[in-house]
């Protein structure tokens, strides 16, 4: 299973967990699972917030592919100037 | 001296990408053919011009614009009544979350003005001086309130509040009052509190920065026409077309079919056009008249009116081994957000310990709204403000351990697999590679005399891709039309040029790129997040393998052969039978087949629509040579050298100019740039002469030296540039000041009225003692 690292407001919304161990194949199927998981934390999941699958940030990316023992980070998404 | 060097790393062997070529919008910047904002003209235009409060903070009590509309030449005036409202809620738009209530609010002031140049009613009239003469018959009814600027100020218990609807975000508990705090933020690795249990030095410092403004010259410029069918053109100077069609097609509720926008050539944006003002009052007031509405700012609205970036209150605390390991690193970052929230304290937050593989960090940020206008992105937002902070102490700690700045950096650098603060682990990055040619270069070892002073600082920023669309086009002659959807802002036409002829194996003379309008491509996100090199090169090059993979189809049919026969060489453009193949060798050069197009099957379009992946943060080490004048103040910059991993530089002199670029910027920051308020929360400055930012003969030639770590993500290794070069210079500049008189400055700018007054405090307290 992914392991999925939660950090500050994150981690607030998801009862105070840091680290989730979901199943799932791609970053969809990982937001819905963690969603339903922390229902809290649904609402936040689909915007504002980028995926680091093992290192590599992906925005808005619903099937990059999530390997069962990836680390995975949300990370609040980046614009810049 | 320019001292440019490249440090090439890369494995492939490139023909066009790397070179220097002339830009292909140079001509026509330079005979003064390039049209920007101002420069579009339609038959029937009108002139608009926008009513600003003269207050920091007032309710609107009532607007009464009938003696306006009665004036001859006036044709349209639009209030808040004229833009539906929108509920709270965030959407993403491309990349940005987009709060459509606080834009609604920030284009046109509904219940409240909430800074003094927040528009409140907007006239189109047949010349400027009846617009003007009707912005003065507007009778504006308002209830003065009380204002707040400073962000600790905002923060505190009791002060005015801009919105009350406002409960801080991220803060536990939740709280039960609104106040100013949009949004608590906190990224934290490891134990603090073992981490500095273990530190033999520890240094803690308050820091203040002032708010600056992005300073493009160009000032913000549209022309909107709406027809009586609902259809609308909008040209508009902007760092994206599609953002700006996403903005105003809400604003305005209009379907994004109907809205074309074109983005003119643009005179400076560095994130400030990445948002609307003028553009969705002209279309209202196009579509309310029946005419097209001209609107330009000047110089002062854009001061009063447009995005800076935010003014700052931060505490960072660092403590490291004798040996010089950092042990643990602290921040406290207050970021202004100006009217509504928003501030970049969140990358800011992200961005501060970047540079660095720390095992115990916490930085913890808090995004907070004062009567001032909105932020809006300036390069790399929230980087430069974070790491001037942190990149002080961390020099002022090397020095407490008597260790050189470069050498206490490169024990600490964050390398490939460093553990991010706010959580991933890094892919290949450049931090190491730009401290050691700090070290090696000459300017490091360069003498130094009295008053002068030698600082050192580095910077991070992450750089993105996203949403991008490119075609390119096979004319009968077997040039290239190539259409890119992200504005050139730093030469991205030359770059993107340069990336389709190497992918096709021709000349790049023979690619003739251009900005296509929001009719033309599919969305493309903004150029912003130093991305257009990175994703919109990425399109072009699928593109350009879109073309060749159609080439190769049709060279099979003309020769009667399968397609797996044909091969594409790259190296000279053209067609080949691949050996082995049936009969004699085959071979058909690019402009053969573009001319037999269309006895084969019609024309050839590459196309591409990526959501670009895999961008490759950018870290760079700026080192700068100081002299400052004991009698006046004043800081003179010497000598600046700017070193910065590109990923592949795809076109050097570019790479080059956005170094150059970002390190004057940063000048003004630590110098000379800031915004003043008056007791009403009125702007003092709001012009160029009052703004000070540099210009050339305040500094020297910015040496650059490229060094390249490719992206592995990018097909030819690219990361992206224009946003990092800001990050070091402020840090760089305050360590450098230090340098040279002892005297640690943590507060921007170092205006010479402050470093005066620093050196007679410093003078006297000497003498007392």
């Amino acid at each position: 299973m992914a392991r999925v690292f939660l950090s500050g407001t994150l981690r607030q919304l998801a009862g105070g967990a840091s680290q989730i161990d979901i199943e799932a194949r791609d970053v969809r199927q990982l937001l819905r699972a963690l969603g339903e998981r922390c229902p809290e934390l649904a609402p936040h999941l689909e915007s504002g917030y980028a995926i680091a699958i093992d290192g590599e940030i992906f925005q808005d990316a619903w099937f990059a592919p999530i390997r069962p023992d990836s680390e995975v980070h949300l990370v609040p998404a980046i614009r810049g100037g | 001296m320019n001292d440019i060097t490249t440090t090439g790393l890369s494995e492939r062997e490139f023909k066009v990408v790397g070179t220097r070529p002339p830009r292909p919008d140079g001509v026509d910047k330079v005979t003064g053919r390039a049209r920007f904002g101002a420069d579009l003209f339609l038959p029937n235009m009108l002139v608009g011009k926008v009513l600003r409060s003269p207050h920091a903070h007032a309710r609107i009590k009532s607007i009464d614009a009938a003696k306006a509309l009665a004036l001859p030449g006036v044709k349209a005036v639009v209030t808040s009544a004229d833009f539906g409202d929108l509920p709270s809620e965030f959407i993403p738009a491309g990349e940005m979350m987009v709060n459509y209530r606080d834009m609604t609010r920030n284009i046109m002031a509904r219940e409240k003005a909430l800074y003094a140049g927040h528009t409140v009613a907007a006239v189109a009239a047949t010349t400027e001086a009846i617009a003007a003469q009707a912005l003065a018959l507007i009778k504006v009814d308002y209830e003065v309130l009380p204002h707040v600027i400073d962000v600790e100020a905002a923060m505190a218990p009791g002060a005015p509040l801009l919105h009350d609807t406002m409960f801080t975000i991220g803060a536990d508990p939740k709280p039960a009052q609104p106040s100013n705090v949009a949004k608590r933020v906190e990224f934290a690795l490891g134990d603090i509190a073992a981490g500095f249990a273990k530190a033999d030095v520890v240094v803690e410092r308050e820091f203040n920065t002032a708010p600056v403004h992005q300073g493009y010259i160009e000032p913000h410029a549209c022309l909107a026409s709406v027809s009586e069918d609902g259809q609308a053109d909008l040209w508009c100077t902007t760092q994206g077309q599609f953002i700006v069609r996403s903005f105003c097609a809400k604003l305005l509720g209009m379907e994004h079919a109907r809205l074309r926008v074109t983005a003119s050539e643009i005179g400076g944006g560095f994130g400030g056009k990445t948002v609307v003002y003028l553009e969705p009052l002209a279309l209202a007031l196009s579509r309310k008249s029946g005419q097209p509405v001209k609107m330009t700012m000047t110089r002062e609205e854009v001061f009063r009116a447009t995005g800076p970036t935010s003014g700052s209150k931060m505490w960072v605390k660092i403590g490291a081994t004798r040996d010089g390991r950092i042990t643990a690193a602290d921040a406290l970052l207050k970021f202004q957000a100006g009217a509504f929230q928003g501030s970049p304290v969140q990358p800011g937050a992200m961005c501060a310990f970047a540079p660095y593989d720390l095992d115990n960090v916490r930085v913890i940020g808090f995004d907070v709204v004062s009567n001032r206008p909105k932020v809006a992105a300036y390069r790399a937002p929230g980087g430069p403000i974070a790491e001037f902070a942190v990149e002080s102490v961390v020099d002022e700690v090397a020095k407490q351990l008597k260790i050189d700045p470069i050498e206490f950096r490169l024990k600490n650098a964050a390398r490939e697999g460093t553990k991010a603060a706010y959580g991933p682990k890094f892919g290949p990055i450049g931090m190491v590679q730009t401290l050691e040619a700090a070290r090696a270069h000459a300017h490091y070892r360069a003498p130094l005399k009295a008053n002068q002073g030698r600082g050192v600082a580095s910077g991070f920023w992450f750089n993105i891709g996203g949403e991008t669309c490119a075609n390119l086009l096979l004319g009968e002659d077997g040039s290239v039309s190539l259409v890119a959807g992200t504005p050139d802002i730093g030469g991205s036409r030359a770059s993107l040029a340069m990336m389709a002829a190497e992918a096709l194996g021709i000349a790049y003379d023979k690619v003739r790129p251009t900005i296509g309008d929001t009719g033309s491509l599919g969305f493309t996100f903004l150029t912003g997040g130093s991305r257009a090199t990175f994703s919109s090169g990425m399109a072009v090059i699928e593109a350009a393998r879109d073309m060749i993979r159609q080439l190769r189809e049709r060279a099979a049919k003309i020769w009667e052969i399968p397609l797996e026969q044909v091969i594409w060489d790259d190296g000279s453009g053209c067609a080949r039978s691949a050996s082995g193949s049936a009969g004699e060798p085959k071979k058909m050069s690019l402009a053969e087949l573009a001319a037999a197009a269309g006895k084969t099957g019609g024309p050839i379009i590459g196309n591409a629509a990526i959501n670009a992946q895999g961008a490759g943060p950018s870290l760079a080490t700026h080192v700068v040579d100081v002299e400052v004048d004991r009698e006046t103040g004043s800081v003179k910059i010497l000598r600046y050298t700017a070193i910065q991993d590109a990923g592949k530089a795809v076109h050097p002199s570019y790479v080059e100019g956005q170094m150059q670029g970002g390190a004057v910027q940063g000048i003004g920051w630590a110098l000379n740039e800031e915004y003043l308020y008056d007791a009403q929360g009125q702007l003092e400055n709001p012009g160029f002469l009052d703004y000070r930012i540099p210009v050339a003969s305040d500094v020297p030639m910015i040496d650059t030296v490229i060094v390249e770590v490719p992206n592995p993500r990018h097909p030819y290794g690219v990361r992206g540039v224009g946003e990092t070069p800001i990050v070091p210079p402020m840090a760089a500049i305050a360590n450098a000041v230090e340098n040279a008189l002892g005297i640690r400055f943590t507060r921007l700018p170092m205006s010479p009225p402050r470093v005066l007054e620093a050196i007679d405090s410093a003078g006297a307290v000497a003498k007392a003692a």
